[in-house]
């Protein structure tokens, strides 16, 4: 049903916000993958997962093509957009991600993510920003159901907090077509 | 997959698989890119009242195995890479006594150091090694989350059933990777089950002895008892999966993560009219040479897919088939391989474009 790459730097949340998705997706009966580069990572150097969102069985975990982009740094976007499927979709954090000469076969979706984070007092929920962007650009699931899931991990986990819906409404409320 | 299933990484299942089948004494020694096995162990196993140790080092943590596995418990240890070199010594003398045990080995590539990413190149370790001396293994070789699971979990009995150690095969993709998987019921293992394990004995009565069998029951009895045992694993315990086969004009050998990927590869081939197939061994020690007697007569050649910079698999394939037909190999040394990489080589193939490929 899509296959997806999340990018940006280590510390925004990458991996995070990749682990979400797959677990609500899987909880909506999809079959899911998650692979992740692993090694010498460290804040502010590059983080990325590979995402696999399909009814049926899946192959390759790791896509060579992507139906979506969460590209969280310039770096990011840079690396992944040539490799992007006709028609895809491509989610920016414009707080981060400067200004392209965007390509015709993909559409483009901005969000502020970093600002928007950052003025609701929780600047480690960019992710969520950027995920509200993604869910309501793509459209993969509906957008209320995947903010209810999105309570329902962090819950899970033991430190939810109001703010991170707030931040993941924020992303569906505020992303912008290119 | 059922409405219960977890989401776990590879590394997670297969501890947590083993835990499950009654696993109660783990010990090892951290190194990428199976550390979460050790780590998932470090928290869970005092839940089922087990004992984990991270040992000084993987030489100490597999002798530690090899104590608990004489005291009859169900026992693992888990490494990779250069790690994994250091449990071969142990490996010969719980094979020589015949003592059960199940070892995870989740490959990294290269020599060496090497790289603590994916690769596939430990094959002939796992499916060759064993240490010094004459024995076989059990390999099986999950190529998906679940799969780690249901093979962990069943690796114990096969264990102690053939009384021989069992490896699960994973690599660094596969034991990292995240998917749905489904956990068996939770079981507990009796340690005082089996007669030949080492138990306190009343005052008279023969002792067991951890102990070179053949010094035991002697050099011709044991020999018999081996070899009688690998050729009835070599005849039973032959698994594999068939995707797409049925017509094939190219079938596709891989395990773990390249497998994966081939599936992909086989799906995108088919959208084409491109007949490819799939045969993936689900162990590789003993490698499904009966797969290949049941290939259809459609089948013009065999391709391996591996991670490595030179065909380890081939040499089972080429046995497997009889070199009867022409055999490449695809081998990405330590990057993931790409499905229309993989297409593409097959209709170079097609077109004669392809020397077939040397193993050697």
């Amino acid at each position: 049903m899509a296959d997806i790459i999340m990018s940006g730097l280590g510390g925004q949340g990458v991996l995070t916000a990749g682990k979400i998705l797959i677990n609500i997706a899987a909880a909506e009966g999809k079959n899911v993958s998650w692979t992740s580069t692993y090694g010498a990572a460290m804040r502010g150097g590059s983080a990325s997962c590979n995402i696999v969102v399909s009814d049926e069985e899946i192959g390759s975990p790791y896509p060579s093509q992507y139906d979506i982009l969460f590209a969280m740094s310039d770096e990011a976007y840079e690396t992944y957009v040539g490799n992007m499927r006709d028609g895809g979709t491509v989610i920016i954090n414009s707080s981060m991600v400067g200004e392209h000469d965007f390509p015709k076969n993909v559409n483009v979706y901005a969000v502020p993510a970093t600002n928007e984070a950052n003025e609701a007092g929780n600047s480690r929920a960019a992710n969520l920003v950027m995920l509200g962007a993604l869910i309501e650009a793509t459209k993969l699931m509906d957008t209320q159901k995947f903010g209810a899931g999105l309570n329902a991990y962090f819950e899970k986990k033991g430190h939810n907090t109001p703010s991170n819906l707030v931040c993941y409404q924020k992303g569906v409320a505020t992303v912008e077509k290119k | 997959m059922s409405a219960d299933y977890v989401l776990m990484k590879g590394n997670e299942a297969i501890a947590e698989a083993a835990l499950r089948a009654g696993c109660r004494f783990y010990a090892g020694y951290p190194i990428t890119p199976q550390s979460e096995i050790l780590e998932y162990m470090s928290s869970n196993m005092q839940k089922y009242g087990g004992t984990f140790i991270q040992g000084e080092n993987e030489i100490a943590s597999m002798s530690m195995i090899w104590g608990a596995a004489a005291a009859g418990a169900r026992c693992m240890s888990s490494s990779s890479g250069p790690g994994f070199d250091l449990k071969q010594e142990e490996i010969s003398y719980l094979s020589s006594y015949n003592l059960p045990c199940v070892l995870v080995d989740a490959m990294r590539y290269g020599l060496g150091d090497g790289e603590i990413t994916a690769g596939q190149d430990s094959y002939w370790e796992a499916v060759r090694g064993g240490g010094h001396g004459d024995s076989r293994q059990l390999v099986y070789a999950p190529a998906s989350v679940d799969e780690c699971v249901q093979l962990t979990y069943q690796a114990f009995d096969k264990a102690e059933e053939y009384r021989n150690v069992v490896i699960i095969l994973t690599d660094g993709a596969i034991s990292q990777m995240i998917e749905k998987c489904t956990l068996p019921p939770a079981k507990e293992h009796d340690i005082n089950k089996f007669d030949w394990t080492l138990t306190g004995k009343p005052l008279g009565v023969k002792k067991n002895k951890v102990y070179n069998l053949d010094h035991t029951i002697g050099f011709e009895a044991w020999e018999k008892l081996m070899r009688n045992k690998f050729k009835t694993m070599y005849e039973n315990e032959q698994r594999w999966e068939e995707f797409q086969t049925d017509d094939a004009e190219i079938v596709l050998v891989a395990i773990g993560i390249s497998s994966r990927v081939c599936k992909s590869a086989v799906r995108q081939a088919r959208k084409e009219g491109f007949k490819l197939g799939l045969l993936r061994p689900i162990t590789v020690w003993p490698f499904p040479r009966k797969a290949f007697e049941k290939m259809p007569k459609s089948v013009e050649a065999y391709v391996t897919v591996e991670m490595g910079m030179s065909s380890q698999m081939g040499e089972d394939v080429l046995l497997a088939m009889k070199h009867q037909k022409p055999f490449y190999s695809y081998l990405t040394t330590k990057y993931i391989p790409k499905a229309e990489d993989i297409v593409n080589f097959c209709k170079d193939i097609k077109a004669g474009k392809v020397q077939q490929t040397e193993v050697f």
